[in-house]
């Protein structure tokens, strides 16, 4: 298969697929004491249910605001954004999607399994249902026989599966993830990709992934969003049509190379506009 | 070969205190008070020092046992020399041969605390006996060298009494003791912390609530707190009488600040990523402030608590100077001092360390155990 014939294919994939994010003409402007930064720039994307979306672009390109945009923890200056069909607030109130952050973010003073239940407390879920889904999102991130250690007896790695259980234990069919392997070694993030593959294939959520990383965006993604700094805005959008149970060995693949090689340019031509 | 000093100085201060006069002359007999000679148990002793201090120089303490005996010995020496004092009248006539001794066994214990402190085992059990042995075996070192200077130099009472005098008048005026310590410390102090404590932690989620609390209320605050205690007693005395009230007024206003700003920046602690992932999961108000916020300010808290503990019980005491029903620690000291009655005065003073010590204790001891989770604790546990 040629990138050509991927592309195409993906165009030719039925269009029953209903729209999870819609952003049209999207902008976001902070106002600072050295005048006003364009963190987002005019930004148009359509992300559908099933859809495996990587944002990958240099630090300060937006990706992460954009994310947080989605997330309701920023709000657009300008334009329109809708997910499930409804404002970023409504959808953050209705609970409809899970974010995983940058560092785990776990609260200290409770073990692993009262962290993954955190959100269930305050959806104010039965204690047996509480513990019945953690012990579900545990075993989904191999974690299970650790739910009474507390955070810092965990490892860097184990910790930011703990954080992946935590969103995945309320079931939200969103799950937004920001940087969520950078602070891992290499090997880890390989494993923890992997597993991610897995559970995207086996329980068809929707995902939004913010990377810096070309490979693991490409080999994650079923969509990959190249973005450029100053203003923040997409560049090029390149969809991939590997199949969902793909593993690491594609990363040897020519297709996948090509892909690569894309993205690369499309960072590299947005980079230039800089220097 | 290297010699332990600390025991070679014991064994030559020892022969040197068997040679030099134990003791002054009696101006009255125009005679020494005792010879080293008429008391056995303090030659035995001066003797036991010699010969282990010489041993040891050349052996060296390398065990804990090692560290045991000379202790042993040291305590031995002591109570010899705390015999010599009362039994054979060298108090207030103590001599360099005396002195001397005391030197040596300053030396003993100094080289035994040492051993004992370096101790290092994998048991637990072991390695808390030794914890605990050191400061214990420090204390009562100190205690037996105030005794022994205050009585061997013959130091007025009025001036400093020896702990033993104190010790025993704290026994005997347990019923009084008890009296001061429930007026002062049960009704006055526990109840002025747990209002000052209780409101300064109310009024600081509120002030976190509510911006204009923060910028109107916390200045102010500020300027409370820096009230002179002195001159505010008095004042509190009036306005809400002579028994515990207004000792508990005083306590109240002294507590209340740094509860307040420690909470207040407590509730600052969560960092902004917990904050996110409470929005991020629609947390509420309330739900984000017993979820994330209190515990957090948890750290805060309890140096808050741990500051009033102390300060709660000066700002009784010196409350009561300023009037009081005739009950209580301070009121106590104030009329005591006038009576001459140091070694009462010392008593209350004894009360007053032990009750802070063990209130500072408990609260600490809520912390660790609330706590558990912060960085500070959780290197402990092994």
């Amino acid at each position: 298969m040629t990138l050509k014939e991927v592309v195409n294919n993906v165009a030719e994939m039925p269009a029953s697929k209903n729209a999870v994010v819609d952003i049209k003409n999207l902008s976001l402007t902070f106002q600072t004491a050295d005048g006003p930064v364009y963190a987002l720039s005019e930004v148009d994307l359509t992300i559908e249910e099933g859809d495996f979306v990587s944002f990958i672009g240099p630090s300060g390109c937006g990706k992460t605001t954009l994310l947080r945009v989605i997330a309701d923890l920023e709000r657009a200056t300008d334009g329109h954004i809708s997910i499930n069909g409804v404002s970023p607030e409504a959808a953050r109130e209705q609970r409809a999607y899970g974010y995983v952050f940058q560092a785990p973010a776990l609260l200290p003073w409770r073990s692993i399994e009262r962290n993954v239940t955190l959100p269930l407390e305050i959806m104010e879920l039965s204690k047996e249902e509480r513990v019945k889904r953690a012990q579900e999102a545990l075993k989904l991130v191999e974690l299970n026989g650790f739910e009474k250690k507390f955070p810092w007896q965990l490892s860097g790695g184990m910790q930011q599966r703990a954080s992946i259980a935590r969103a995945l234990s309320f079931d939200a069919d969103l799950l937004l993830m920001d940087e969520p392997f950078g602070a891992l070694d290499e090997i880890v993030r390989d494993h923890l990709n992997e597993q991610l593959l897995k559970l995207w294939a086996r329980t068809n959520k929707t995902v939004a992934f913010v990377t810096h990383s070309i490979p693991e965006a490409v080999y994650l993604s079923s969509k990959i969003v190249v973005m450029s700094p100053r203003p923040g805005r997409i560049i090029d959008v390149i969809e991939t049509n590997f199949p969902k149970d793909r593993t690491l060995d594609i990363r040897e693949t020519p297709e996948f190379l090509e892909i690569a090689h894309r993205v690369r340019e499309g960072l590299r031509a947005g980079h230039s506009n800089d220097e | 070969m290297k010699l332990d000093r600390f025991c070679l100085v014991a064994a030559i201060a020892a022969l040197l205190a068997l040679i030099f006069p134990l003791s002054g002359v009696d101006s009255d007999t125009g005679k020494q008070v005792a010879f080293v000679g008429d008391i056995p148990g303090l030659a035995i002793a001066m003797a036991l020092c010699v010969i282990a201090g010489a041993a040891f120089t050349w052996l060296g303490v390398k065990s804990v046992k090692a560290g045991v005996v000379i202790l042993a010995i040291a305590v031995f020496g002591c109570w010899q020399a705390t015999r010599v004092l009362y039994e054979y009248g060298v108090a207030g006539y103590a001599g360099l041969g005396f002195w001397l001794f005391i030197i040596s066994l300053w030396a003993f214990v100094w080289r035994g605390i040492d051993v004992i402190a370096n101790f290092r085992s994998l048991e637990p059990t072991k390695q808390h006996v030794a914890n605990i042995t050191v400061p214990i075996a420090f204390g009562v070192w100190l205690l037996f060298l105030w005794e022994v200077l205050v009585s061997g130099f013959g130091v007025p009472q009025v001036l400093l009494p020896p702990p033993s005098m104190i010790g025993e008048r704290f026994v005997n005026s347990t019923d009084i003791l008890a009296a001061d310590f429930y007026q002062t410390f049960v009704k006055a102090v526990l109840s002025g912390y747990v209002m000052g404590c209780g409101s300064a932690f109310i009024v600081a989620i509120a002030v976190d609530r509510v911006p204009f609390l923060k910028r109107g209320l916390l200045p102010l605050g500020n300027m409370v707190s820096a009230l002179p205690i002195i001159g505010v007693a008095p004042i509190m005395v009036m306005w809400f009488g002579f028994d515990w009230q207004s000792k508990a007024a005083v306590i109240v206003i002294m507590t209340f600040f740094p509860m307040l700003v420690n909470t207040v920046t407590g509730l600052n602690a969560a960092g902004k990523l917990e904050k996110d992932l409470m929005a991020t999961y629609a947390s509420g108000y309330w739900s984000t402030l017993f979820r994330l916020r209190l515990p957090a300010a948890m750290p805060f808290v309890f140096n808050a608590l741990k500051i009033n503990s102390t300060l709660a019980l000066i700002g009784a005491i010196v409350a009561e100077f300023f009037g009081t029903p005739i009950v209580g620690m301070g009121f106590r000291i104030s009329t005591e001092v006038g009576r001459m009655n140091i070694d009462m005065v010392w008593a209350e003073i004894a009360l007053a360390a032990l009750a802070g010590t063990a209130f500072y204790g408990a609260v600490a001891y809520i912390e660790r155990k609330a706590t558990s989770w912060h960085p500070s604790f959780r290197v402990r546990r092994h």
